[in-house]
């Protein structure tokens, strides 16, 4: 693995008395897949809106992509893609006004956004539907796009929140097929999911309990860490004392 | 800045395509007009009228015709009786009875003076003040034109200045400015950024390039441009379907309205702040924003005549403001220098929102 992407040192954020991620400390090098665990409430989507600089940390060091959180919150910017659950495109644009639009923001040329929206359409195979508003389109095709435009300035990584949710089996299967093969092409991906199945897709997964890593390992070594055969049964193990406050 | 053009045209997209939006920001202002210029009026036209002359003279007769002729009374009942009075009134035919004593012109002559009774439903009591005015005021011309020369005394010669006809559309005009603009300005810019909260692409638009001032003014420019045409709309027609004239500067008309969208506007970033939900800004908006314009302006209901605690609340209100100085341009053709009072009100309440809502939409990042 190269130099690390994502590096944070006792990220803290406080909520009043409330510590919602409390001392997070993570390498993640370049390429990655890494898998962010954890039951509703455990400061996931706390940690990656700190990590995409949507919240300002209480306390703790992080750089991202290079850029340190507090300071260079522009470069940061400039180096993340960012997919949340609602696959966060609109429904009322067309797909290639929804390719343009998210070009846009992040800072193409319009020379560039002719050319990648072309190819886009292309891979994607949705040049026929082109011009048709994103409403009609069956989720999996959306979810596809989203993915594609939050990676269509070559960030160095992109965060997925819960980017599978609401999906059936085979697509989402076909989704990891593409986070693979970007990963492949050396972008880190930073993954959210509730999924176990798509857990062990990851090389690298961190669970979180209660704001805490609680462990932070490769899926096999989790496994037999714990002697047991599927991440499903590492998790429950991992969540079980906290269901009886 | 040219990520910046992009948002601004997606803005249009999603005004333009979602027909509600749509028909709200062009239909309802056209709609409002027309319903407030034709249908709500305070001015009374084609009151039925019942007249129950026991006399039968000349005077009677000319007296009745200038009645029916005054374009304010029709003829509906001849009635013979006082219990006929009654059933006509209890039945709805009549809104308004005459009784004219028996030997009334001979009286007149006699005495100088012949007793009419002018009888009005009660239940409806703005109605019947009006009617009953148009009546005396009808008598009164009526003994000025024919007995000239028996005229003594102190005769008061009421002229309503600046509305001289007491068209009520010229009242609602303003008014309804006021209202187009709360509803244009606040209600739809909260609506689309809580939309984009909803839809979890504020979440992304705030991680791209994109600066969050870039985001609000973004979302502020179309609503600001749609008001504006509004407004012009609003002014245009009403002068040329209703009359309602501008006897004061169009330009400071205008000035003064974009000073209110921009408070109108601050209002509506500073609700969709507050919550995260379309339904919930939509309530804070039309409970806390429209109610308030529509009762407590003094659109409708003078400000003048609330009780003390409503005139302190009413204070709160920018549609209060920008209605006196609405009313003052159109009807009075008041110059800056007697609203400058009002406007620096405005503008304070404009520059307080948008502080705060900024300071807000910042600290949630």
């Amino acid at each position: 693995m190269s130099e690390p992407v994502i590096h944070t040192d006792k990220l803290t954020k406080r909520f009043g008395d409330f510590v919602a991620v409390d001392a997070l400390s993570l390498t993640i090098s370049s390429g990655e897949i890494f898998g962010f665990l954890g039951a509703n409430g455990a400061g996931k989507t706390t940690a990656i809106r700190m990590l995409t600089g949507l919240l300002a940390p209480t306390s703790g060091k992080a750089t991202v992509a290079g850029f340190d959180l507090y300071t260079g919150a522009e470069g940061v910017k400039r180096n993340i893609g960012y997919m949340s659950q609602r696959f966060s495109l609109y429904d009322d644009l067309t797909v290639r006004e929804n390719i343009r639009f998210f070009a846009g923001i992040y800072g193409l040329t319009d020379q560039a956004i002719k050319e990648k929206s072309r190819q886009l359409l292309e891979t994607l195979k949705l040049v026929a539907v082109a011009d048709t508003r994103l409403a009609s389109l069956p989720l999996g095709w959306k979810q596809k796009l989203a993915f594609s435009v939050a990676i269509l300035h070559e960030p160095k990584i992109v965060f997925l929140d819960e980017p599978t949710g609401g999906v059936d089996p085979v697509t989402r299967r076909r989704f990891w097929d593409m986070i693979y093969e970007a990963s492949g092409r050396g972008l880190t991906i930073f993954v959210t999911t509730h999924y176990m199945d798509e857990a062990e897709y990851c090389n690298r997964l961190c669970i979180m309990v209660d704001g805490k890593v609680a462990v932070l390992d490769r899926p096999e070594a989790m496994k037999r860490h714990f002697g047991v055969e599927s991440m499903n049964e590492v998790f429950i193990q991992l969540a079980r004392p906290h269901r009886t406050e | 800045m040219h990520s910046f053009k992009g948002f601004l045209l997606k803005e249009f997209y999603h005004i333009f395509r979602d027909r509600r939006t749509a028909a709200i920001l062009f239909g309802m202002p056209l709609i409002q007009l027309l319903l407030f210029g034709f249908a709500i009026r305070n001015e009374i036209q084609e009151v039925n009228l019942g007249i129950y002359d026991q006399s039968h003279d000349a005077v009677t007769r000319q007296i009745t015709d200038k009645l029916a002729s005054s374009g304010y009374f029709v003829m509906t009942k001849e009635l013979h009786s006082t219990k006929e009075i009654e059933h006509a009134f209890a039945e709805g035919g009549i809104a308004e009875a005459i009784v004219f004593e028996p030997g009334f012109a001979s009286r007149m002559i006699r005495e100088g003076r012949a007793n009419v009774q002018v009888l009005t439903d009660g239940s409806n009591p703005n109605i019947s003040k009006i009617i009953t005015g148009y009546t005396g005021s009808v008598l009164q011309d009526y003994r000025n034109t024919a007995f000239k020369t028996a005229e003594v005394g102190v005769e008061a010669v009421p002229l309503m200045m600046f509305n001289p006809e007491l068209k009520s559309v010229n009242l609602f005009v303003p008014g309804l400015m006021a209202l187009i603009l709360m509803l244009v300005s606040a209600l739809m810019t909260s609506i689309s950024i809580t939309r984009e909260k909803e839809s979890g692409t504020m979440e992304v638009l705030l991680v791209s390039s994109l600066r969050p001032v870039e985001i609000i003014v973004g979302k502020v420019v179309p609503y600001f441009l749609l008001s504006f045409v509004n407004v012009v709309t609003v002014v245009a027609l009403a002068s040329f379907v209703f009359g309602v004239p501008c006897r004061g500067s169009v330009t400071l008309l205008m000035l003064e309205s974009l000073l209110f969208i921009v408070t109108a506007l601050s209002l509506g970033i500073f609700i969709s702040t507050i919550t995260s939900s379309q339904q919930v800004a939509m309530m804070i908006s039309l409970a806390g924003l429209l109610l308030p314009t529509i009762l407590l302006s003094g659109f409708i209901f003078p400000v003048a005549s609330m009780p003390l605690p409503l005139r302190m609340i009413s204070n709160l209100i920018p549609a209060k403001w920008y209605l006196i100085i609405v009313r003052g341009i159109m009807l009075k053709g008041t110059s800056f220098g007697f609203i400058w009072k009002e406007t620096l009100v405005l503008a304070v309440m404009g520059a307080v929102l948008m502080v705060a809502s900024i300071k807000k939409f910042k600290t949630r990042l």
